[in-house]
């Protein structure tokens, strides 16, 4: 058998290309691991202590209930979102998609900061109110209620991306038999449609849950102790290293314990169709009455988690240009942006490609042992993953050290399962014995792959370059740890001046982040059929 | 026709067998274009020849001066760019948080690509300098400064003061009423009215003066006093800054500067104004920021050249006119807009000593302010 194994005669044997980019994903992703085992054996017993101390309990049992809070919360908006964009007669569907889409490019450090200068005490919202009603004060939404309300409005379109690619791959069939059987639509979607969507909501909650636990911004703006947090904390406060690696394991362990409940939950049926049967494209539901709720609810959404912040930032900047504060602008960030984001996308979708092939079409040892390892760069904390990194690359790899090559496999550790998930979820709809019959016609298990698995899983594929897309263009710890020397991305310069108070400098590259996160989403949305109507 | 087809075979060939092929090629093309890395960073010509020539006469070294600056670009990257056009000598320049960037120092070891380590704080420093990583400085950048502003070994040195102060907002506070010191704010009348960011690093080394000044017991009691009145928790300086503007809270310890930032970018309407303590305690602290040499540097000379020019007329200037700090130099005129240093009181006490931020973290983490 040769290194690709072409031979037609054995393409039940996993192709060794595919196998060895699982290995090499395998092997990047235990890098932090490594690290952090590493450190914590230069630890005494007596600080191990720590971690059974009473405040460390506490802290994890904030964490998680935060993540249940977020997960829940927008779990509700993305679910009805999902439906409604998917399923029924909305006049600029397309435009609405990419609009519920977006929050997710915000940095949650921006959105929180930006909500709380409109909710806090005496925001925005509370000068309007005195004008108008005198109220001198409101409620402080500090804490769990508003670190909630923040988060799920950011992280909801990882949820929102999933199940939509999902409803719109559901065979229509299962649904037409429940309506002649006599139950109603609202029946059907709950005892039909929802338990069809169980992977595809698994994992995108997932992904919500894992991004709450990691996240530092939105919990340290709205005062919101959680264990990510403490380990930002500790990394910037100079504390000893080994004690920050030890909160850390927390988080592998923590990663594990929910894969492990994924597995559980997701259970092994098959999503795909089997027989014969027309696929085709379900009539899009006429709202009727439920319009004006339908528009209300998109528009509240859209609301608060995108107009909110885009205004703020022009606020921002008509302000500082209104008071003739200087506005610093370059060009290289933006290029740089692009450069990375697009590099590392394409890498990671390939990756995720090849190794969801082996995960879902054969069944090897290990498989089990490769999906738990690779959620670990997503839940751990950015700066823990950079610095992990730092060790290993400047220690072992000295010469790609400050490489635009390692900073992207740093990419590949942080987003890998974000592009996994989009991905494994559409080939699982497809029937294996497509690909059976295209082998029995003699291709060879590329020429399959490529004629076969690449145009059905176009949705998935696409979806998952765009979510890393958006990622890679907003992440800052990794960024600003392992870019090359002089490296700027739009990313970094919005941290850059907004942590320094210069907001019209900040608003700059905030608003070329939306737009250009948009541009490419609408060319592909409008092009990919689809995804569109 | 026929040959149209035996093209379009040839074609369909060529792209279905050698699907293998192609993804060799295009992961070694994906390598080749990270490899060269760095895709819009220009090295311009001209500066390279001005370097070979000045460095060849004035310098051993012959590489990029690489510095690793906890602070901001915003803040010290134009005085780092007079830098490279007075001297051509090339710099390049890694930003970050001054923690994470002395995590990385550690990391990188011996390998650390770094020259110089510009830190927000003498903690940052303190971090590299425990760990070995820093060169003895020579007299002739030491003695540029009041020995205050220098590290006890001679490790590091202070570039630009921050004096902490009292932001307080202008239409609920009348500053007759402010307290002078900062025992005053333990008083109850304060209650509710108070912001701060403990998990802040100027914060704690403000702290760290007040064991240094006041002893533990007393630093102790002074941050329930202020527990019991109910402060508000923000993540750092600005946002507190940006909530005493607001109203949100009536006043916030934070450092001087980021109040000419907002009145900069939000006019002098913005509704909050600095209030600076009185006499010998820490509340009246300047702190600074400042830079040390890693020992594992390859261009010590240059490196020392780069501190040299910090403290330099040119750039102390700059930071009194540019970021509204205090310079450490002798004889530099501060912006106008700023409080004399001489009447912003300076407690005397060692920057040196505020390095120790060990004990600050465990005093904190004890009352519940920090993790």
């Amino acid at each position: 058998m040769n290194l690709f194994s072409a031979n037609k005669n054995s393409y039940r044997m996993p192709p060794i290309l595919f196998v060895f980019i699982t290995l090499f994903v395998a092997l990047i992703m235990v890098i932090p691991l490594l690290y952090l085992l590493l450190r914590i054996t230069q630890l005494s017993l007596d600080d191990l202590l720590v971690l059974v101390s009473n405040r460390a309990f506490q802290t994890l049992t904030r964490s998680l209930v935060l993540m249940i809070c977020v997960t829940t919360l927008s779990s509700m908006i993305a679910i009805p979102l999902a439906w409604i964009t998917a399923r029924t007669y909305l006049p600029f569907r397309k435009i609405w998609i990419i609009l519920v889409m977006l929050p997710l490019v915000i940095p949650s450090y921006v959105g929180a900061y930006l909500f709380l200068s409109v909710f806090g005490p005496t925001g925005l919202f509370q000068k309007g109110l005195e004008v108008l009603f005198e109220v001198q004060r409101l409620p402080d939404i500090r804490g769990l209620f508003g670190a909630t309300i923040v988060l799920s409005l950011l992280s909801y379109p990882y949820l929102f991306i999933t199940l939509r690619g999902a409803i719109s791959g559901l065979d229509i069939s299962m649904e037409e038999s429940s309506r002649i059987l006599g139950h109603n639509s609202f029946w059907t979607f709950i005892k039909v449609t929802l338990p069809q969507l169980r992977f595809p909501f698994v994992s995108g909650a997932l992904l919500i849950s894992l991004y709450t636990l990691s996240d530092f911004g939105a919990v340290s703006i709205f005062n919101y102790n959680t264990f990510s947090w403490t380990i930002y904390q500790q990394y910037n406060s100079l504390v000893d290293r080994s004690m920050s690696a030890l909160f850390s394991i927390i988080f592998v362990l923590l990663a594990f314990l929910i894969v492990l409940i994924e597995f559980k939950t997701r259970g092994f049926q098959k999503y795909y169709r089997i027989g014969s049967g027309i696929s085709r494209k379900p009539k899009p539901i006429s709202l009727g009455f439920w319009k004006f709720p339908v528009y209300l609810f998109l528009f509240v959404v859209i609301g608060f988690s995108l107009i909110l912040p885009i205004s703020m930032l022009f606020v921002w900047l008509f302000k500082g240009m209104y008071f003739g504060d200087s506005i610093v602008f370059s060009w290289s960030p933006i290029f740089n942006s692009i450069f990375v984001s697009v590099l590392s996308a394409l890498l990671i979708v390939f990756f995720s490609f090849a190794t969801s092939i082996i995960l879902v079409r054969y069944s090897l040892t290990g498989n089990r042992f490769f999906e738990s390892i690779s959620y670990l760069g997503f839940v751990l904390p950015g700066v823990v993953v950079a610095i992990s990194v730092v060790y290993f690359a400047a220690n072992y790899i000295g010469i790609f050290y400050q490489t635009t090559l390692v900073l992207i496999l740093a990419y590949v550790i942080l987003f890998f399962p974000v592009a996994l998930g989009a991905i494994r979820s559409v080939l699982l709809q497809i029937n294996p014995s497509l690909e059976d019959a295209a082998h029995g016609m003699s291709h060879n298990y590329f020429s399959v792959l490529f004629r076969i698995n690449v145009p059905l899983m176009k949705p998935g594929l696409i979806m998952g370059f765009a979510m890393v897309f958006l990622l890679v263009m907003k992440e800052l710890p990794v960024t600003l740890i392992l870019g090359p020397l002089g490296f700027k991305t739009l990313a970094t310069e919005v941290w850059s001046f907004s942590s320094e108070a210069f907001f019209a400098s900040a608003a700059v590259p905030a608003l070329i982040i939306i737009l250009i996160c948009s541009l490419p989403m609408l060319v592909i949305i409008i092009w990919d059929k689809r995804i569109g109507d | 026709m026929l040959i149209k087809k035996f093209s379009g075979d040839v074609l369909k060939l060529l792209i279905y067998k050698s699907y293998p092929f192609l993804f060799l090629v295009s992961l070694s093309l994906f390598l080749l274009i990270a490899c060269s890395g760095r895709p819009t960073q220009k090295t311009p010509v001209s500066t390279e020849n001005k370097e070979s020539t000045t460095t060849s006469v004035e310098s051993k070294d012959s590489g990029v001066l690489v510095i690793y600056s906890g602070r901001k670009e915003s803040l010290v990257g134009p005085i780092i760019e007079q830098f490279k056009d007075a001297t051509g000598i090339d710099v390049k320049v890694k930003y970050g948080k001054t923690g994470e960037i002395a995590a990385t120092i550690l990391e990188e070891g011996d390998k650390s690509p770094a020259d110089v380590f510009f830190a927000q704080d003498p903690g940052g420093l303190g971090a590299i300098a425990n760990a070995d990583m820093l060169k003895i400085l020579p007299d002739s950048i030491l003695g540029k400064v009041p020995s205050w502003a220098v590290s006890g070994e001679s490790l590091w040195v202070g570039i630009s003061g921050r004096a902490r102060a009292v932001v307080y907002n202008t239409e609920n506070v009348d500053p007759a009423d402010l307290p002078d010191t900062l025992e005053g704010f333990t008083d109850p009348k304060w209650k509710g009215r108070i912001g701060w960011p403990p998990t802040n690093g100027s914060f704690q080394a403000m702290v760290t003066a007040m064991r240094v000044k006041w002893g533990e017991e007393k630093t102790r009691e002074w941050l329930k006093g202020i527990q019991a009145n109910e402060p508000i928790v923000y993540p750092k300086n600005t946002p507190t800054v940006a909530a005493a503007g607001a109203g949100e809270i009536d006043v916030g310890f934070v450092n001087h500067y980021y109040l000419y930032r907002f009145l900069a970018s939000e006019g002098d309407e913005f509704g909050a104004r600095n209030h600076y303590l009185e006499g010998d305690g820490p509340g009246s602290l300047v702190l600074v920021a400042g830079a040390g040499i890693l020992k594992t540097g390859k261009n010590q000379d240059n490196a020392e050249r780069f501190l040299s020019f910090m403290l330099s007329k040119v750039a102390q200037q700059y930071f009194a006119g540019q970021t509204y700090e205090y310079p450490v130099v002798e004889g530099v005129k501060v912006s106008r807009i700023l409080v004399p240093i001489d009447e912003v009181t300076k407690v005397e006490i060692d920057m040196a000593d505020l390095e120790d931020l060990k004990g600050t973290q465990v005093l904190l983490r004890d009352l519940g302010l920090i993790n």
